[in-house]
């Protein structure tokens, strides 16, 4: 058997498992189900009127936002967006004046250029650290990774200072690469962790019978087991996407005037022209787009993510 | 060398991204290919491979920072001498930064209980009915924007206009409609740090949804089913049969919600910059060191959340071995 067969196995070995229980009288149980959850769900209408009413009003601050960012500067200043219905005028002015005349354009081009080293580094780093702790027997492993694992606890702000002056006496402040650093070093843990609980849950006999087969441990983690975890990967991939995307302190300590996010350059347009909505309206939903994108795209991987237990804030 | 550390175009910087990813791809494909002769290459080399660039990292990045702050922690603001627990005892006894504390109390205290609580109830509420998707989505969406955009979102929603002048802000339109006078919600202390606790809440509350939710349809349904037989119903399942099925998740849902309250930073730094009373630990600690220059003092505060935090993880583990000796 090649490493490719065993890597095929432990797929179907893997969606076997979730797949198993589709037999005939599960089917039918689960179409009984089906069926009680809809009566069920029409004999809910109260409830059901009253989810779907918080889950409006939860999204009238965003929604709010949203319909200011595309009025104009006047109407902004005057009425309330809500008028907006009775009222309609719209244009794209406001995005045009902060991508352009604010520079979020540019912001926009150094959170992408930050954010994509920042969650490649990390996760590829962490795969290996995962699979080192999961699968490859040394001395001292277990308490190696307890002290991994507890690293979690350690929050950012404790680390700034001394970091930015390593930084300073390299000569590389401000630089994007002291950014990508960073961020590669704070997400370790959590990304350890996360990956090495993933890991560990792959079947041992399939990396033994890889081991037989003469594979290094290079190609077991190639072959057999990076198939295995691309929905653990793209979970975390998701995480420290929205984390480094939306993350302002790292930002505003590490990185200098051409490398600042669209974060950090919003921030600033709210300390300085806390008045101006039409702009800060537009500068938000910039800022807004891509995580929303990426985050209705993905929930699913994030929500397995997030329910693998995490502890990192 | 200028050329890796400034990049002014758009072209430059992305050159210099793919130049970062090459170069690491090169360094670890080159690391791994030199570990990868099973037979001839000793154990150690093997794990030093695979594990020694991210704990190069890990030793770099959090371990020796940490302990330079901590020895920051007791010196003056310069850094030139130690001054023993001075900076503590300044955290402790300035009236300002008391009430930095005291924020960050109401902020641990209330986010965590209020947004578990509603993402509770709103989980059992939204089980199994009409748009469940839908509105858990909906709920859920304020998880993937940035603390900045969320403060602006809810400093437009707190717009204060004099009254007589038409109002922009939502909330003081609707206490106009109500025949109320129109307030500063932002300026008035105490009571502007309840309404930014808010935004933490409104974000917080869908992540507590969705694991409670999850963990809500994985109560097996013969438990549900027996109690509906004992003649269970209504208010009483949620209190006997659904809450302590979840307790577990409440746990983890409870603290890591404490944990990412206790290091908020960007709301409170979006939505007044600390002003007007509202500071809490995680700000104060960038204006005191970034600002002020205290660096003595925010290492201080560094320490503290530290501190802080170390009692909540604990519990967490704890909680979590519990958890896992019962199964």
């Amino acid at each position: 058997m090649t490493a490719s067969d065993v890597s095929q196995e432990v797929v179907t070995q893997a969606t076997g498992k979730i797949d198993a229980p589709v037999t005939e009288s599960w089917r039918s149980r689960r179409r009984q189900r089906r069926a009680e959850a809809a009566a069920e769900r029409l004999s809910k209408p109260a409830a059901s009127t009253i989810a779907i009413v918080i889950a409006v009003l939860w999204s009238i601050p965003t929604l709010g936002l949203f319909v200011t960012s595309f009025r104009t500067v006047e109407d902004i200043q005057s009425s309330g967006w809500w008028t907006a219905i009775t009222n309609p005028l719209f244009s794209q002015y406001n995005y045009q004046a902060a991508l352009v005349d604010s520079g979020l354009a540019s912001n926009f081009v150094n959170s992408f250029v930050i954010t994509l080293p920042a969650v490649l580094i990390p996760i590829t780093l962490a795969l290996l650290a995962a699979y080192a702790f999961a699968w490859i027997p040394f001395r001292g492993r277990n308490t190696l990774f307890v002290a991994v694992f507890a690293l979690q606890i350690v929050p950012i702000q404790v680390t700034l200072v001394p970091l930015l002056t390593l930084y300073v006496d390299a000569g590389v402040a401000g630089s994007f690469w002291t950014v990508w650093l960073s961020h590669s070093m704070f997400a370790l843990p959590l990304a350890i962790f996360l990956l090495h609980n993933f890991m560990k849950d792959v079947p041992p006999s399939l990396v033994e019978a890889a081991r037989m087969d003469g594979a290094g441990h290079v190609t077991i983690f190639f072959k057999v087991l990076f198939p295995l975890l691309v929905p653990a990967i793209a979970a975390f991939g998701v995480f420290q996407f929205l984390w480094v995307w939306n993350d302002l302190l790292v930002a505003l300590t590490f990185a200098s005037n051409d490398a600042t996010p669209l974060t950090a350059a919003v921030a600033d347009l709210a300390g300085t022209r806390g008045n101006a909505w039409y702009l800060l309206s537009a500068g938000a939903f910039i800022t807004m787009v891509v995580p929303l994108v990426v985050f209705i795209s993905l929930q699913r991987f994030f929500v397995r993510g997030l329910l693998a237990g995490s502890v990192k804030g | 060398m200028d050329w890796l550390l400034d990049a002014e175009t758009t072209a430059h910087k992305l050159a210099l991204m793919v130049l970062a990813i090459a170069l690491f791809a090169l360094v670890m494909g080159g690391i791994l290919f030199a570990v990868d002769k099973p037979k001839r290459v000793p154990q150690w080399v093997v794990v030093l491979g695979f594990l020694g660039p991210p704990l190069l990292l890990l030793v770099l990045g959090l371990v020796y920072p940490a302990i330079g702050t901590l020895v920051n922690s007791f010196k003056n603001n310069d850094g030139s001498e130690f001054v023993g627990v001075d900076n503590y005892a300044a955290v402790f006894s300035n009236s300002e930064l008391l009430i930095v504390l005291r924020n960050t109390v109401l902020w641990v205290v209330l986010v965590p209980l209020v947004a578990t609580t509603f993402g509770m109830v709103y989980a059992y509420l939204v089980d199994r009915t009409r748009f469940e998707n839908l509105a858990k989505a909906l709920v859920f969406l304020p998880m993937a924007i940035s603390g900045v955009a969320a403060g602006i979102i809810w400093q437009f929603v707190y717009e204060y206009r004099p009254e007589g002048q038409s109002q922009i802000g939502l909330l003081n339109q609707v206490l106009v409609w109500l025949g109320a006078e129109p307030r500063q919600f932002l300026l008035n202390a105490p009571q502007n740090t309840f309404f930014i606790i808010a935004v933490m809440i409104w974000i917080n509350a869908g992540f507590a949804m969705t694991v409670l939710s999850a963990s809500i349809k994985a109560i097996p349904d013969d438990v549900t089913e027996a109690a509906r037989l004992d003649g269970v119903s209504g208010f009483g399942m949620f209190r006997y049969v659904t809450v302590p099925s979840i307790r577990p998740a409440l746990v983890v849902v409870l603290t890591t919600v404490a944990i990412s309250t206790l290091k908020v930073f960007d709301i409170v730094y979006t939505m007044t910059g600390g002003q007007f009373s509202t500071s809490v630990i995680a700000n104060e600690f960038y204006s005191q060191t970034f600002r002020q220059f205290n660096q003595g003092l925010g290492a201080a505060l560094a320490v503290l959340l530290f501190i802080l935090v170390v009692p909540i993880i604990a519990y967490n583990v704890r909680q979590l071995r519990l958890s896992e000796e019962i199964r």
